[in-house]
């Protein structure tokens, strides 16, 4: 199935980033379709995390315009409640708050911010839960749950909100190895779905498996992008080829 | 053996009065905790904006009720302030304007060190949800600060309990005072009174402060579970 046939959801057209005055981003040009999912790949420092937070307007922009739908992210009374809303983000160190039950962390967002009926929340979040196999721990706290558990909750306050796009960045960075499995597989399963992801990761055998699309940022810049197995067996440029060598022993 | 002195407190109205006095400490301690919290909030709250002016007026504010001694600060506000602005204050009043400026001062700081001390992901998370600000400090930061601000708060209750015994110096009949009174008149009656007067008083201040530092512990304990 060919998804550039898609909707574009997310265009992003000549983005720069500085963080006092030393350039991260120079100029990444980037169209998102519906459904697709986009795994980005890159050395440490290259602007790949930096690039996802400049999705959902974490960071602001220093040139060039990112566009949800005809949501423009520069423009002065650009609306950044709808655009989070509409963008989901999860992060490396799976950020629940531990002051809250996993029940109320989830429905935080769908209930203060959506203004939801709080049955029907319910519902749903108790429906996700039990699809990522933790609906048993819907009363417990942040901190008595495992990494991956958190993870997975994280996951799940992202979906309970309909996003229509979710940000994962480097999700799996901080799990011990047994438990990155698990997070995957929630993940492979919402691509299966047809959700719209954008997801930065290291696991390489997970980025050819999940994505549509993989994009190879260096230096701030998109130097290579392809379909996952034209990437992984035969990667265009000089860079990318070092890059995959230093995964293989 | 030598009379310990702790009849004397049951002299006369002797009991009651240094009750009356400890009423007197409670009351001023307890309305500058709770002017000085509310006001501490605010301060805390104004505290981690980015705007110079206001960090360097709050800086100034703290310092002045770090640096300068509390009694000083009683002696300023009841013989200077009334004097040069011409009106008229009570001890009592005094008492609670200086005290809940102390603690607006130092509450303000605990807040703001609990609101720092809190991880920036958090902010971020929030933010990713679509959390306004107010709702990011309502529902997010503040009620992870409070469990962060317990310790720092209870010490400077206790502390703010402790120091009301300044009051004495402008006029206020606390309990010292009170305490002062019965050991004085009943000098040749009770030539011990003083070990048994100021014993008792020792006793008073600790069934205040030390139920503050049990809920404080319980506190920690049932967030900590």
């Amino acid at each position: 199935m060919d998804k550039n046939n898609n909707p574009v959801l997310l265009e992003i057209q000549d983005v720069h980033k500085e963080f006092d005055d030393k350039e991260i981003l120079k100029g990444i040009n980037l169209s998102l379709h519906t459904g697709e999912v986009l795994v980005v790949l890159g050395p440490s420092g290259c602007g790949k995390s930096t690039l996802l937070r400049c999705l959902n307007g974490l960071e602001t922009i220093q040139g060039g315009d990112i566009k949800f739908k005809d949501m423009s992210f520069t423009e002065k009374k650009a609306n950044w409640q709808e655009i989070h809303e509409k963008i989901g983000m999860v992060f490396q160190n799976y950020e629940l708050f531990p002051h809250m039950t996993v029940i109320e962390n989830i429905l935080l967002g769908p209930l203060k911010v959506q203004k939801r009926n709080k049955a029907e929340a319910l519902a749903q979040a108790e429906q996700l839960l039990d699809r990522v196999g933790l609906l048993d721990r819907k009363d417990s706290y942040p901190r008595q749950l495992s990494g991956g558990q958190k993870q997975r909750i994280a996951i799940v306050r992202a979906l309970c909100m309909n996003p229509e796009i979710i940000l994962f960045d480097e999700v799996t960075a901080s799990l011990d190895p047994e438990m990155v499995r698990e997070v995957l597989e929630v993940i492979l399963g919402l691509a299966k779905q047809g959700m719209t992801m954008v997801i930065v990761t290291h696991e390489m055998g997970f980025a050819q498996s999940v994505a549509d699309r993989i994009i190879f940022m260096d230096e701030g810049k998109i130097c290579e992008e392809s379909e996952p197995n034209e990437f992984f067996t035969n990667p265009k440029t000089e860079r990318a080829k070092h890059f995959l060598n230093i995964f293989q022993f | 053996m030598q009379n310990l002195g702790i009849d004397v407190i049951f002299q006369g109205k002797n009991f009651q009065r240094l009750f009356e006095g400890l009423l007197v400490t409670a009351e001023i301690a307890f309305i500058s905790i709770i002017i000085g919290s509310i006001l501490g909030i605010i301060i805390g709250l104004s505290r981690t904006t980015k705007s110079k002016a206001i960090l360097f007026i709050n800086r100034i504010y703290l310092e002045a009720f770090r640096i300068i001694p509390t009694l000083v600060w009683l002696f300023i506000f009841y013989f200077g302030v009334t004097t040069a602005l011409n009106i008229n204050l009570s001890g009592e009043i005094v008492s609670i304007i200086v005290f809940s400026l102390w603690g607006a001062a130092e509450m303000g700081d605990i807040v703001r060190g609990a609101l720092q001390s809190l991880p920036k992901h958090q902010i971020e998370s929030g933010k990713a949800l679509g959390l306004n600000y107010f709702q990011l400090y309502w529902y997010v930061l503040i009620p992870q600060a409070i469990r962060r601000m317990i310790p720092g708060t209870i010490n400077l209750a206790t502390r703010m309990i402790k120091t009301t015994s300044l009051v004495v110096l402008i006029g206020v009949i606390d309990v010292v005072k009170i305490g002062q009174q019965i050991i004085e008149t009943s000098r040749f009656e009770f030539p011990t009174a003083s070990f048994g007067v100021y014993g008792f008083i020792f006793f008073l201040y600790f069934i205040i402060c030390y139920p503050l530092s049990q809920i404080s512990k319980n506190l920690e304990n049932k967030w900590n579970k």
